[in-house]
């Protein structure tokens, strides 16, 4: 009897979210909208005038969409990582933090893919690759492997959303159709739990394979070309490494911002972001080793071409960037989070927030700096890329619509997985 | 099987970019204006890239025509989703204008930086619409571009020639780059032709392939006394 007084009070305050919307909601939503407007006018002025509009040149015929194509891919690696391995392993302290971060994973590649159709020349023929695919080429395995990540993904995050789905069949005022399908007849028998968590299992492992691929197979977009410093075998796990960094630092944002909106403060505690915190310096110091590696690699080498790059990056056009990368990427996270006395939630939303943008910048500078300097050198000095106010609007509208995604599915579904709250054993439950 | 390639004589060249002006004109490639070449969006088939050799006083400038080389092993060609651009059988690099969706990824992996992007569509100022050649088609917005080695020009050639059923004599093709030299410093012809004046060109000791080092295997060589840009060594030479 206890007990269930106890799984009321989690439904209750798990589900408050869904079934009541204040004004909050619809001036956030507003406000998101409208910078997606704006960017909805740049596009027209894109698809009027063609790429002209944007800043792109020669030789930088990649620039702001490839590099935020790269970025929400990244992003989208939370997901996996702490779900899968969390599942596997049998952390229990994920159980509040999962599904905060399979949402991520699914909104964050659809914001990524999105900017395929940017990017295009001819956005009215994005099919031609599916039925006329080159296999040699390395887009159309970015194609193959964002769509199986895509799949796996959507899975991934529904399985364990089924028994919360049953329980807003029940209880939610509205939509009451729409998740009487959805939950597929979920009663919460033994034998359904057993199936259930069997499925979850079987995608946990087969969705980690899968994400290592798809930033392997972005990341071989540019390093299988002969393009100086692109052209390095480093770069697969050097971008699976980054991708899951700056997703741990957006699962970190995500977790802080909803905690203080949906008053989550009972469930996502500081232990989580202790944890997490300890997985961010993990992978800052990868990062920074990889990134160590890779760059005296050719500086060693000194090699012409790509000396060009390194030093456009060390001290030319892209040193702002580049240096600025270094500091938020590594510096900052670090001097902040490896004291305990910093590491604290506030600290972490602030480390994370450098991460972010670190990471973007490292994306930024490894894009265009490299497509700046080819190994043809009279295009060196054909002017840099700046980016034009369309590529800045679609790019701000592509962090809005990421955020609306999130505000509108928090309406549909609990954001913290209620039944594996229920679950936990006791000595987890204390401290949710 | 007729092979196409071109030898280029950089010590022929004086840089005076009459075959930048006849493939602009030859090939429908249309004029950037100020504000787009201020951007670097000009597209240029063919252009001449100039190199400085030597120190003061010693020095002189060396003219190279820089093309699409039409390479055996093509970066360009493997990364296209689509097969917008292949390898003909005759060694051409071609571009199927239509199948272009415009990612732009040939561009970025070509070495030679020689692909060309049509960020708006096309437009001359009157009256240059009136220089446009009906043998080539104008391209549209958003969908790459590249030096085609005159493919209407071979065509032509190619098609007289089975007319009259015959070969294809050495020297009957001439891209407008080589007929418009002043100093015929860029020959066209068939290398798989033991005899033609480019298999010969390409034997020659002079003969230098462009980023040979790559192993992309271009089908066009530049002819040079002494090296490309050993600077003292190429002035005592002269």
């Amino acid at each position: 009897m206890e007990a269930s007084e106890h799984d009321r009070k989690i439904e209750d305050s798990l589900l408050r979210h869904v079934v009541e919307t204040g004004a909050g909601f619809y001036i956030v939503a507003l406000m998101l909208l409208s910078v997606i407007a704006v960017a909805g006018f740049a596009w027209s002025r894109q698809l009027a005038n063609g790429l002209s509009v944007a800043g792109m040149n020669e030789p930088v015929f990649w620039g702001l969409y490839i590099t935020n194509y790269i970025f929400f891919i990244g992003i989208s690696h939370a997901g996996t990582l702490i779900s899968a391995i969390l599942r596997l392993t049998g952390a229990e302290w994920r159980r509040p933090i999962t599904r905060i971060a399979e949402v991520i994973t699914v909104i964050a590649l659809l914001m990524g893919s999105s900017n395929i159709l940017w990017h295009l020349g001819r956005p009215e023929r994005l099919y031609l690759p599916l039925l006329k695919p080159q296999f040699l080429s390395p887009l159309i395995w970015d194609v193959g492997a964002i769509s199986l990540y895509i799949t796996g993904s959507v899975i991934y995050l529904f399985l364990p959303l089924i028994p919360d789905l049953a329980l807003l069949r029940d209880r939610s005022p509205r939509l009451r159709g729409l998740y009487r399908i959805l939950s597929l007849g979920w009663t919460g028998t033994e034998r359904q739990h057993r199936i259930l968590e069997k499925a979850i299992s079987v995608m946990a492992v087969a969705i980690i394979p899968v994400a290592v691929s798809v930033h392997t197979v972005v990341s071989w977009t540019l390093s299988m070309t002969l393009v100086p410093m692109w052209h390095t075998a480093i770069f697969g796990p050097y971008f699976v490494v980054g991708a899951i960094f700056s997703g741990i630092a957006a699962l970190l944002i995500a977790m802080a911002v909803l905690r203080r909106v949906f008053h989550l403060e009972d469930y996502i505690t500081p232990l989580q972001f202790n944890n997490l915190s300890l997985l961010l310096i993990t992978m800052a110091c990868l990062w920074a080793y990889f990134t160590f590696a890779e760059h005296l690699t050719a500086w060693y080498g000194h090699e012409p071409a790509e000396m060009a790059v390194l030093s456009s990056r060390l001290t030319g056009a892209f040193a702002p960037y580049f240096w600025g990368m270094v500091v938020s990427c590594f510096v900052i996270p670090m001097s902040i989070l490896v004291f305990k006395k910093t590491r604290t939630v506030t600290g972490s939303v602030i480390a994370s927030v450098f991460v972010l943008i670190g990471m973007w910048f490292e994306r930024f500078v490894i894009v265009v700096s490299s497509a700046s300097h080819p190994r043809s050198q009279q295009m060196w000095d054909r002017g840099l890329y700046s980016p034009s106010w369309v590529e800045l609007s679609v790019t701000a509208a592509e962090f809005s619509a990421f955020i609306l995604a999130y505000v509108v599915l928090a309406k549909l579904f609990p954001l913290v997985s209620v039944w594996e709250v229920k679950e936990a054993p006791p000595g987890v439950a204390e401290t949710v | 099987m007729t092979q196409w390639t071109m030898a280029i004589d950089v010590d022929r060249c004086t840089g005076c970019e009459a075959c930048v002006v006849a493939c602009r004109e030859e090939n429908n490639v249309p004029v950037a204006g100020p504000e787009s070449s201020a951007r670097g969006r000009t597209t240029e088939w063919l252009r001449i890239e100039r190199f400085l050799e030597g120190t003061f006083p010693d020095v002189r400038m060396v003219f190279k025509p820089v093309l699409c080389v039409h390479c055996d092993d093509a970066p360009c060609v493997k990364v296209c989703p689509v097969s917008a651009t292949y390898e003909t059988p005759s060694g051409l690099n071609a571009q199927i204008h239509p199948r272009c969706i415009g990612t732009r990824a040939c561009a970025q992996a070509c070495p030679y930086t020689v692909r060309f992007f049509n960020w708006s569509e096309p437009s001359w100022d009157a009256p240059l619409e009136q220089t446009i050649n009906p043998d080539v088609a104008v391209r549209w917005r958003g969908i790459m571009e590249k030096c085609t080695f005159c493919l209407q020009r071979i065509r032509r050639v190619e098609d007289r020639a089975k007319e009259e059923q015959r070969g294809v004599i050495d020297g009957e093709v001439d891209p407008a780059c080589a007929q418009s030299c002043p100093t015929r410093a860029i020959t066209f012809g068939d290398l798989d032709e033991r005899d033609s004046r480019v298999a010969e060109l390409f034997r020659s000791p002079r003969a230098e392939l462009p980023m040979e080092d790559l192993g992309t295997g271009p089908r066009v060589v530049y002819l040079k006394q002494g090296e490309w840009r050993g600077s003292v060594r190429a002035r005592s030479e002269d």
